[in-house]
């Protein structure tokens, strides 16, 4: 260890990884992983958000987390995203593709995909 | 990509209740289950609730999981890695507020941990203490490149000094004052830094849970003392009995020399410094400076006269600085964050915080941090959850053998160290241990002293014959021989104890004696002149006495008493179809057996 470039670099490199366990859950990005989810997919869009927001480097104020049934099955993989100011946005018949958008736009961009949501399918 | 993370706590607390296993059935699971590469098992040091072990903290959600059991593990997995439900049923959520139903609360707001203010313990529980880099992570190591780099060694002092910051290991001393005695002749004469872990208080475990849980902290710490100071060479003086401790400790010495953060030319400013471990044998006298110092240098563990102090003629005859580890721990916060930031918290004379391990009659036995000034009452009542069993609170003791009893009145004393002082305690290392009713003060007094009477190292003769002859008084009086000139007999033998004794043990020694003779003297009169233990524990005191209206003569204590001293008697209690049964005081040896046996409790201690 000769200076403080390496030591910033170590603190970075685990920044990562250790962030989890103070992030601030300023939003929370709840995936349906019961059965019926895990079923309809559910898995990849946990592990697209999880790499998304570790590589937008948003761990310190988003938690990605999972929950039970949420009762609209034939919806699944359903995500939930819950910001502090705005109401709960619910999106259904998620994948991979729709997380990474899901992170550009909303979490990032701060507006809500419609489309993508119960009332957008109709 | 890792998504949860799951903190297991691997303090001695929750490695005896089994955490170890838990984390070997873990991996098992999770591999089971195709987890492994989503799901990290992280072993930390202690979370303070050791009541409560084994834990497991599984974030991001932060769930707080307690007495997990290995048959519990494939429900957690199945149902909370897996599918996200939180197992409801081992959530520790105990905020105070019963009327709040399932919402697992956030662990920071539950009345164990909302009071609490973690600076020396921040780490433990958070990372896992045999990985340099997740100390890194939090900012470790940034505070010694910060004084090589930015900072005289003056400033270093000046920066300790300016806190307020006072040795955690019992006296209290301005830590920055220590440094500044020994910073004298720098870079011409040879000299030391050491650390004193050697935890020796029964019941104390605050050093052990920071070198078990951020070992890395202590080491940082070190070196910084050894910049301030000029010294290149450091001594950790550690129990042998704390294996989980040195294991790590030792880890994290081999890899901070790995790091180059420990050995030549630290961060190529030219700064050297290496450390090593001393393991202590287990003598309560090597927590003595002195006789710490002398037994590191190889010798037996005797106490030497001061002057010269340490500072002047320490370690191997050289100036050395000699800190107690959770004093160290607080260095690279104040480093980082500044003197100003330090002297915030705690009281006008005691700034910080204190870490303190609860124990004895208390629900949530453990370890906790409070700001300096926090009262009693907010430690027992609110973080420790009070007495178990509705008992009413009697006392605490703090400070050990060489501390005394706090009497229930003074609970809402806030905690610092002159206050401890003017009611006749002392803060020491930090343990409190609580004591209800049932607790005889008497007692109490007698076994601290019994702790002395072992552990006096026999160099004084007040304290090596003065300490036997006390407990010798005292158990006159515990078995109801005791006259009331025995009293002033006991406070005058203290007073020379005190007085004449070279170093603290000795000199504390009969502070348990003197602190319940001021606070509990009705108990000791209780025990001399009524011949009764109020609290009913000592034994000779006591009588076991049958209640002759409640006895229904079934003669199960007859049967189970050992000494065939229970007998009938003519009497038939209105009611009753069997007369009932009588004990004779004076075959009885006062087992309590036929209490215990008695469904009818007709039998009581009087």
């Amino acid at each position: 260890m000769k200076s403080l470039e390496e030591l910033k670099a170590i603190k970075a490199k685990m920044q990562d990884k250790v962030v989890l366990r103070k992030s601030s859950g300023d939003i929370r990005i709840v995936v349906g992983m019961a059965t019926c989810g895990i079923a309809a997919g559910a898995r990849p869009v946990l592990n697209a958000f999880v790499e998304g927001i570790t590589e937008a480097g948003l761990g310190e104020s988003v938690i990605v987390t999972q929950t039970g049934c949420i009762g609209i099955c034939q919806y699944e993989p359903v995500v939930e995203v819950y910001t502090k100011d705005a109401e709960k946005v619910t999106y259904v018949k998620m994948t991979a593709e729709k997380a990474k958008e899901v992170i550009e736009k909303h979490i990032k961009g701060g507006k809500a995909i419609a489309e993508y949501t119960v009332t957008g399918l109709k | 990509m890792i998504r949860s993370h799951v903190l297991i706590c691997g303090g001695t607390g929750c490695s005896s209740s089994g955490s170890v296993k838990l984390s070997e059935k873990l991996a098992e699971e999770l591999k089971a289950k195709g987890l492994d590469e989503e799901v990290k098992i992280v072993m930390t040091g202690c979370f303070g609730l050791c009541a409560l072990g084994p834990i497991m903290i599984v974030y991001p959600e932060g769930t707080f999981y307690s007495r997990v059991t290995v048959d519990d593990i494939p429900e957690i997995v199945s149902e909370h890695l897996e599918k996200g439900r939180i197992v409801e049923r081992l959530v520790y959520n105990d905020t105070g507020d019963k009327t709040e139903t399932a919402e697992p609360a956030s662990l920071s707001e539950t009345t164990f941990y909302k009071k609490q203010h973690r600076v020396a313990l921040r780490n433990c529980g958070v990372i896992n203490p045999e990985n340099i880099e997740e100390y890194i992570a939090m900012d470790g190591y940034f505070a010694l490149h910060k004084v090589l780099t930015e900072m005289t060694p003056d400033d270093v002092i000046q920066t300790i000094l300016d806190s307020g910051l006072r040795g955690r290991g019992g006296g209290g001393f301005p830590t920055g004052l220590k440094w500044k005695f020994a910073s004298n002749n720098r870079g011409e004469v040879k000299k030391y830094v050491a650390c004193n872990a050697d935890e020796g208080d029964p019941g104390a475990f605050m050093d052990r849970s920071i070198l078990e849980g951020d070992p890395h902290a202590l080491i940082e710490a070190m070196a910084i003392a050894a910049y301030a100071i000029g010294a290149d060479e450091g001594y950790v003086y550690v129990r042998a009995e704390y294996p989980i401790a040195v294991k790590r400790l030792s880890i994290a010495i081999d890899q901070a020399r790995e790091a180059g953060l420990l050995g030549e030319d630290i961060f190529g400013t030219g700064f050297n410094f290496d450390m090593h471990i001393r393991l202590g044998a287990g003598a309560f006298v090597c927590g003595e400076e002195t006789a710490l110092m002398t037994s590191i240098e190889g010798n037996r563990g005797e106490p030497r006269p001061r002057p010269p102090f340490p500072a002047v003629k320490g370690l191997f005859g050289q100036p050395t600085v000699l800190n107690n580890v959770e004093t160290y721990a607080n260095i690279p916060q104040i480093i980082l964050k500044g003197a100003d930031w330090f002297k915030s918290m705690g009281t006008e004379k005691s700034k910080g915080t204190k870490v303190f391990a609860l124990g004895g009659k208390i629900t949530n036995t453990g370890l906790v941090e409070v700001p300096m000034g926090t009262t009693l009452r907010e430690v027992i009542e609110e973080i420790g959850g009070g007495i178990p069993n509705g008992k009413k609170f009697k006392a605490a003791q703090t400070g050990g053998p060489s501390g005394g009893c706090i009497p229930a009145h003074l609970i809402d004393t806030p905690i610092d160290y002159d206050n401890l002082l003017a009611i006749g305690s002392m803060m020491g290392s930090g343990g409190l241990i609580v004591m209800d009713e049932d607790n005889c003060m008497v007692d109490i007094a007698k076994f601290f002293l019994e702790f002395t009477v072992d552990e006096s190292c026999g160099k004084c003769t007040p304290c090596r014959v003065g300490t036997r002859r006390l407990l010798e008084i005292l158990d006159k009086i515990i078995s109801g021989n005791g006259e009331m000139e025995d009293l002033d007999r006991m406070e005058e033998l203290c007073n020379y104890i005190k007085s004449a004794s070279l170093c603290g043990l000795g000199q504390t020694a009969p502070n348990p004696v003197i602190s319940t003779l001021r606070y509990f003297r009705d108990e000791y009169i209780a025990h001399i002149v009524d011949k009764k233990c109020p609290a009913g524990v000592c034994k000779k005191l006591v009588q076991f006495v049958i209640d002759p209206e409640k006895c229904i003569g079934c003669g199960k204590c007859a049967k189970n008493c050992p000494a065939e001293c229970i007998t009938r008697t003519d009497y038939i209690a209105p009611g009753h179809k069997l007369a009932s049964f009588q004990i004779d005081t004076k075959k009885c040896v006062k087992c309590g057996a036929c209490m215990t046996n008695c469904k009818f409790n007709a039998i009581s201690k009087q």
